[in-house]
């Protein structure tokens, strides 16, 4: 009896569901237009390139990865899109109009939090609301839907250094919807939460953003997490920070943990390897030096 | 060879809370139980106030003096007179040579440290004896005087220095203007401008009250406007991509954030203008608690001068408290003040 070896898939094939699923997304206005991004920093006498003429487009309610080695800027390329930094080159523009400084339209959601501690949880909802003028009955009443939808509505009269990891990035997540943001930004908001935390989060992410006309950018550089939850991963290069593939994500949704098992999650995770750790540059990799032996003990430990 | 013995990994032994016990209270670091803290406080008023009993009451310490209760037939002592020791030894001996009556007298502290148990009747007695001359203030007007003194001096003060140094804080611009000059004023002693204060000011409360502004006021805008530079600026960025502009960015983000920060620091000014009390009620008329201090020294009445100096710590400790303890009430979100 012979069998037919089996086929390893790549990452490129793409069963059926995914692309129609993907065409359908392509097919959507593209809200978010980067073009030509260069952003150079002075250090000293010296011009960094951080990042080198990036170009890329997102459509409307894409869920789009951003990875890399680290001192790629993927953190710089979201601060530039929140406008919390300025961009040297280039243009960013957000339904074809450009963006200048922060605004409402994109929200944003930190790796540490940045809930406001002296508002009480249910104030730190209202507080992008009541900053764009929602009077304070409609600002309640929105946020306290949220607190409702995430919930912790019986934390509502908390305040965040009562609250645990994962339930602040909750009410973050919420502080940032509740904007009605065209866009919501994520830089690493998860890379603080322990695992278990970690895994639930994700896929409270995509239930939420599932139900709500939202684009979300988000930058991890646990690849894992960018297959799970991306529709296209963004992958960059560092030194300087270039963009080396857009890669659409060959998994069906929605996403289960069993995904993590499935071969097409294991192709794309070998390739997005491929990209962020070339096996063959090892140059620039710091090597420890290896360790004397510092006590007398004869037993080995190993 | 590197040799750890296990003595140095092993972590100390604690008690079951992980509390120190005694014998590791003065461990860097060591965690205290909240009997433990409360005794310590304790022992630190009492441990000086021992001291102070021991040299008092326990005449062998010091006493260097001899209080004389009776002169016998030297002629130049008189009852209620401290004289040296060494000099009522020596007319003792002249006395017994020359065979007239000795001199009587006890071992006695000098007249400028009275024993614990004199100043404390002198919290009493002081605001019972009544004024020296007839215009003079009762010792609790003259307190209350200091006290608006001080309370106006710090109000005007924080008027001018609390927005100037949040201004400072948040602005670049601003600091770059004020910053430099407020840190040249600084420098100077506030008790230089008394006669520029006098001469403008008359010798009322007007040159008081502005000799502690002086005194606070520099420091005050340079320390509230370090404060505000240190808000947590994530949270301003936080609220920037929440759409929040200009003017509402200071007032609804980064005074709110260091606001707990700010609270602490008026404390500590607050303590600051008390210090420059005395020196500013000594310009012009002498007033206030000042003046009760100089005219009862003036009559060697130690025991009140030590009670009126014991009023004001009582006092701006008392003030701390209370500004402590409503610091836990009003930022209930501090975790520093809790």
């Amino acid at each position: 009896m012979t069998q037919l070896p089996m086929q390893d898939p790549s990452y490129l094939d793409q069963s059926d569901a995914v692309r129609e699923r993907l065409d359908r997304l392509k097919a959507r206005d593209v809200i978010l237009r980067v073009d030509r991004l260069t952003k150079r920093f002075q250090a000293g006498k010296n011009e960094i390139t951080a990042l080198d003429e990036i170009s890329f487009e997102t459509h409307r309610r894409e869920f789009l990865c951003i990875i890399g080695p680290s001192g790629c800027g993927k953190s710089t390329l979201i601060r530039i899109l929140a406008g919390l930094e300025t961009l040297s080159d280039g243009q960013v523009l957000l339904d074809n109009r450009p963006v200048n400084g922060p605004g409402r339209e994109r929200g944003m959601v930190f790796q540490g939090y940045t809930l406001f501690p002296w508002l009480t949880v249910r104030k730190n909802v209202m507080f992008g609301l009541r900053m764009n003028n929602v009077s304070r009955f409609d600002a309640q009443k929105q946020a306290n839907e949220w607190l409702n939808l995430i919930g912790l509505e019986q934390f509502a009269d908390c305040y965040p250094h009562q609250l645990s990891g994962g339930m602040k990035q909750r009410v973050a997540i919420a502080r940032a919807l509740v904007n009605h943001p065209r866009i919501l930004l994520m830089d690493e908001p998860f890379s603080a939460l322990d695992a278990q935390t970690r895994a639930k989060m994700q896929a409270y992410l995509l239930e939420i953003w599932k139900k709500i006309d939202i684009t979300v950018i988000f930058i991890t550089h646990d690849l894992d997490e960018a297959i799970f939850l991306a529709d296209r991963i963004l992958v960059l290069s560092a030194h300087p920070g270039r963009l080396q593939e857009l890669i659409e994500v060959p998994m069906e949704r929605p996403r289960k943990p069993e995904h993590f098992l499935s071969p097409e999650f294991a192709a794309t995770k070998a390739r997005l390897e491929a990209l962020i750790h070339p096996p063959t540059e090892d140059t620039e990799e710091e090597s420890y030096p290896s360790v004397p032996l510092l006590t007398d003990v004869r037993d080995s430990v190993e | 060879m590197l040799n750890v013995s296990d003595a140095t990994i092993r972590p100390a032994s604690t008690g079951e809370t992980g509390q120190a016990v005694p014998g590791q209270w003065f461990r860097v670091r060591a965690r205290l139980s909240r009997r433990a803290r409360i005794l310590l406080a304790f022992a630190s008023i009492l441990l000086p106030l021992g001291l102070w009993s021991a040299v008092s009451y326990v005449p062998f310490i010091w006493h260097p003096d001899m209080l004389i209760s009776d002169p016998g037939d030297v002629d130049y002592f008189q009852p209620g007179m401290r004289v040296d020791k060494a000099m009522f030894a020596s007319e003792i001996a002249n006395a017994k040579t020359g065979g007239t009556a000795p001199p009587v007298g006890t071992a006695a502290n000098p007249v400028y440290l009275p024993a614990p148990g004199d100043v404390l009747m002198a919290f009493y007695t002081s605001f019972t004896t009544p004024p020296m001359d007839q215009n003079g203030l009762w010792l609790h007007q003259s307190l209350w005087r200091s006290i608006q003194t001080i309370f106006w001096g710090f109000v005007i003060s924080s008027i001018i220095g609390v927005p100037l140094g949040i201004l400072c804080g948040a602005n670049s611009a601003f600091s770059r203007l004020i910053e430099p000059f407020v840190e040249f004023f600084r420098y100077l002693p506030a008790p230089a401008f008394s006669t520029l204060a006098v001469a403008v000011l008359g010798i009322y409360a007007g040159p008081k009250i502005a000799i502690i502004v002086i005194g606070t006021l520099f420091q005050q805008i340079l320390i509230i406007a370090n404060t505000t530079r240190k808000a947590d600026f994530s949270l301003v960025e936080a609220a920037l991509t929440l759409g929040t502009k200009n003017l509402r960015l200071l007032t609804k983000v980064v005074i709110p954030s260091v606001l707990p920060d700010l609270y602490r620091d008026q404390r500590v000014l607050l303590g600051w203008a008390w210090t420059y009390l005395i020196v500013a009620e000594l310009v012009g008329a002498t007033s206030g608690i000042s003046l009760f201090i100089t005219q009862q020294s003036r009559y060697q009445h130690f025991a009140n001068v030590y009670a009126a100096i014991a009023m004001i710590g009582i006092l701006g400790l008392g003030t701390d408290l209370i500004l402590a303890a409503l610091a836990r009430k009003l930022f209930p979100w501090d975790r520093a003040a809790a």
